[in-house]
């Protein structure tokens, strides 16, 4: 075959790329977060799944049009608006009303993600920062009335809430329960299984999205403290949103450190963090502000743990 | 015992694994090139100043001798790799991109051979000198695709203290099988050149390293060098840049390259296999460096192969003796898909450094649109030299070339793995390849003020 009167493009190298793309990275997180969404749904019903539903809707939605209005490429395509759908309803109660997870979508989305400049510019986790957000306007439908034991309607708090006011201890579940998530209902819709959420945290180590360090160090700061303040390591783990945080919110890449010894550094700072708020803070769960404390202090853990280059000996920190 | 093959497998850290599609051609045996009707000697095949053309239109020449001499120190000069009459010295459209003068020589299809190319005697009754000086003339420069001249790479200043010469036959390109072929068919000669160039240098170590996905080179050239003193076969994992020179240092002896620094300074002359094959194939026979092996393949050419041929012959004839374009080619790239050159044409010529020419269809050569970085840290991890790929290309991409300088820019080694692995498809190593040119350049304006 003549190949005269072809065109031969010419641009700089490499000429080749990896298969994985932006997209199919946040798909992997999507499948990874199948497993909870699954126990939501066996547990709270279908109502946990048109919560997530009308989540991933919203955020799609005003990313789209948030988009169009400030004449950027429309960019939803990259499932990273749905990724925020999902985890936001993750953290909401199941009683939570439908117009406080549109709020919560669209402050997410067009506040946290789109006004800072859209994806890889947020400086905080979107979905965290809409909870966060959500926490403190309505903190009544955000807290309270989410343990709801699946054998009677009693309704009551988390465990940490039982916990933190130094309520009935009788009424806290078994480190199963709680492990397994499958007999009551302990917290925000998609925190309730460890067990699940640890399936999807194996499932992006595999896929190789995530490295072990963020979450195994971020659990195991939590585990290694729980003793000092007198309390169960499992019961510390399965309860409230440290899986889910650890495994899926703090390891967001636009928002925790790239380097190594960072990572470290980040994950120590949650456990640390979370632990504190956990025993001493106003509220009974931490991991959603620990989280969003460590992602400002990003850039700057960034700052001081650079590599050291090839060639150089040890650089002094600047 | 000496411990002639090392069981323990070398490595660096970062670095990618890419599909490496060398089936293609590794399997198939090589060829001998048509004799080429038309070669075209271009005065620039080496990295330093061109060569001065010696001949003149109407000449005849015969196969080996010189037709441009060098011009000074960092030069090397060009045989001619046919005999017949020069055509025409004048410009001609050249790999890099440019027109460069070049000397078009008309075959006759003899190859008669320039009577003044001689065996040399055995390398051991020379001088460092004296074999720097036959490899000098001879036009030897690095094979790999460097072309940095091989007399100026062995002329090491007495300060540095060379205890190792490394054998670069990592061939980590994905596709490329020229330097996997040279070692099975002349792995003596490999070791020769070795040994000669341990010489030059009066080192006494050795090392011949190679990728494991090559192991009948291993053992080929293990069987090469058995009973010899000194020298070594090592064994290196199959990785992406495992043969760029500091990893390969790095990967071989532990210690790294001083920044802005030589391999001399660690220590080490790095040869390419196919260099050091030339060496000794010098001094065989005489004949200057006017053939090498050449990896034709890519998705797009009907029969891929690795060829012998001839400095001189054009891409499009050796497409046509692999058989020819089996569907329209999107990409004739120069070298490998990694650190390879994308050419406009299919008429320049095959050069001294010429180690592959991949044609890829449309949807190989496919490059995805970029998108925004998600700080995924991916390009950060496979950086062989550890730099922060995403925040040299950020600020190069902000024209930010103070930040540039200060996140060491000027480090990179072009390997591209930061490019390939990126799951936004940013084209971060082109970025950075803007941002090292405009820091050097900066520099060159700082140093003129502080001068002037």
């Amino acid at each position: 075959m003549d190949n005269k009167d072809m065109m031969l493009t010419v641009s700089s190298s490499p000429h080749i790329r990896a298969k994985a793309t932006t997209s199919s990275i946040m798909r992997d997180v999507v499948i990874a977060l199948i497993p909870a969404l699954a126990v939501a749904a066996y547990v709270f019903g279908a109502k946990a799944l048109l919560i997530v539903a009308l989540c991933v809707a919203t955020c799609v939605a005003s990313e789209a049009i948030t988009e169009r209005i400030m004449h950027r490429d429309v960019t939803v395509g990259d499932w990273s608006a749905v990724v925020t759908g999902i985890l936001l309803a993750f953290n909401l109660p199941i009683q939570a009303p439908w117009w406080m997870c549109v709020v919560g979508c669209v402050f997410a989305i067009v506040v946290v993600k789109q006004l800072f400049g859209g994806l890889g510019h947020n400086f905080v986790n979107p979905a965290l920062a809409g909870r966060a957000f959500l926490l403190s306007s309505w903190p009544t439908h955000m807290t309270g009335t989410a343990f709801i034991p699946l054998t009677d309607t009693v309704t009551s708090a988390t465990p940490l809430g039982i916990l933190k006011e130094g309520g009935n201890l009788s009424k806290l579940p078994s480190d199963l329960n709680m492990f397994l998530g499958l007999h009551g209902v302990y917290g925000a819709i998609g925190e309730i299984s460890a067990l699940a959420l640890l399936i999807g945290g194996v499932y992006l180590l595999i896929r190789k999205v995530i490295n072990w360090r963020i979450p195994v160090i971020y659990i195991g700061t939590v585990a290694i403290l729980s003793p000092l303040f007198k309390q169960d390591p499992i019961f510390m783990i399965c309860s409230g949103g440290l899986m889910l945080g650890a495994i899926f919110m703090a390891t967001d890449y636009v928002t925790s450190p790239t380097t190594a010894k960072g990572q470290v550094i980040y994950a120590v700072g949650c456990g640390l963090m979370t632990m504190f708020i956990r025993m001493f803070g106003g509220y009974p769960e931490g991991v959603s502000y620990s989280i969003l404390l460590m992602n400002v202090a990003t850039p700057l853990i960034e700052r001081f743990t650079r590599p050291r280059v090839y060639g150089y000996a040890k650089e002094k920190s600047e | 015992m000496f411990d002639l093959q090392k069981t323990e497998i070398c490595s660096f850290r970062g670095g990618i694994h890419p599909p490496y599609n060398k089936e293609l051609t590794n399997a198939v045996p090589v060829r001998e090139a048509k004799e080429p009707a038309v070669v075209t000697i271009p005065m620039s095949l080496h990295i330093g100043a061109p060569c001065k053309p010696v001949v003149k239109k109407g000449d005849t020449v015969l196969m080996g001798q010189m037709v441009g001499e060098a011009t000074g120190f960092v030069s090397s000069p060009v045989h001619a790799s046919v005999s017949g009459t020069v055509k025409a010295v004048e410009e001609r459209p050249h790999p890099n991109g440019n027109n460069v003068l070049s000397v078009v020589i008309e075959s006759d299809g003899k190859d008669t051979v320039d009577p003044s190319i001689k065996p040399y005697e055995d390398f051991t009754s020379y001088s460092s000198k004296e074999i720097i000086d036959i490899i000098k003339n001879a036009g030897i420069v690095g094979m790999g695709g460097a072309t940095f001249p091989t007399h100026v790479k062995l002329t090491v200043s007495p300060d540095k203290h060379v205890d190792t010469v490394i054998l670069n036959g990592a061939e980590c390109e994905p596709y490329l099988t020229a330097d996997d072929h040279l070692m099975q068919d002349s792995p003596e000669r490999v070791v020769k050149g070795l040994q000669i160039a341990m010489r030059a240098l009066n080192v006494q170590k050795g090392v011949i390293a190679i990728e494991t996905n090559k192991p009948e080179a291993i053992q080929a050239v293990s069987k090469a060098a058995e009973g010899l003193q000194g020298i070594e076969v090592q064994k290196l994992a199959t990785k992406y840049p495992q043969g760029a020179e500091k990893q390969l240092i790095t990967a071989v002896t532990g210690r790294e390259v001083p920044a802005g620094g030589l391999p001399a300074d660690a220590g080490v002359v790095v040869m390419n296999v196919g260099t050091a094959n030339q060496v000794a194939l010098t001094f065989e026979t005489g004949m200057p460096l006017i053939s090498r092996y050449v990896t034709c393949t890519g998705d797009a050419v009907k029969s891929p192969c690795t060829m012998k041929v001839k400095v001189g012959t054009p891409y499009q004839e050796v497409i046509d003796q692999c058989g020819g374009f089996s569907q329209p080619a999107a990409k004739v790239i120069s070298g490998g898909p990694m650190m390879g050159v994308a050419m406009q044409r299919t008429d320049v010529p095959v050069m001294k450094g010429t180690s592959g020419i991949l044609c890829l269809s449309k949807e190989a050569a496919y490059i995805p649109q970029p998108s925004a970085c998600i700080r995924c840290g991916r390009c950060a991890s496979v950086c062989p030299i550890h730099l922060q790929p995403f925040l040299i290309s950020a600020f190069a991409q902000k024209k930010r070339w103070d930040r540039c300088e200060e996140f060491h820019a000027l480090d990179c080694i072009e390997c591209g793995s930061c490019s390939y692995i990126c799951p936004a498809k940013r084209t971060i190593v082109s970025s950075i390849r803007v941002g090292k040119r405009q820091v050097q350049a900066e520099r060159k304006k700082r140093a003129v003020k502080n001068n002037g």
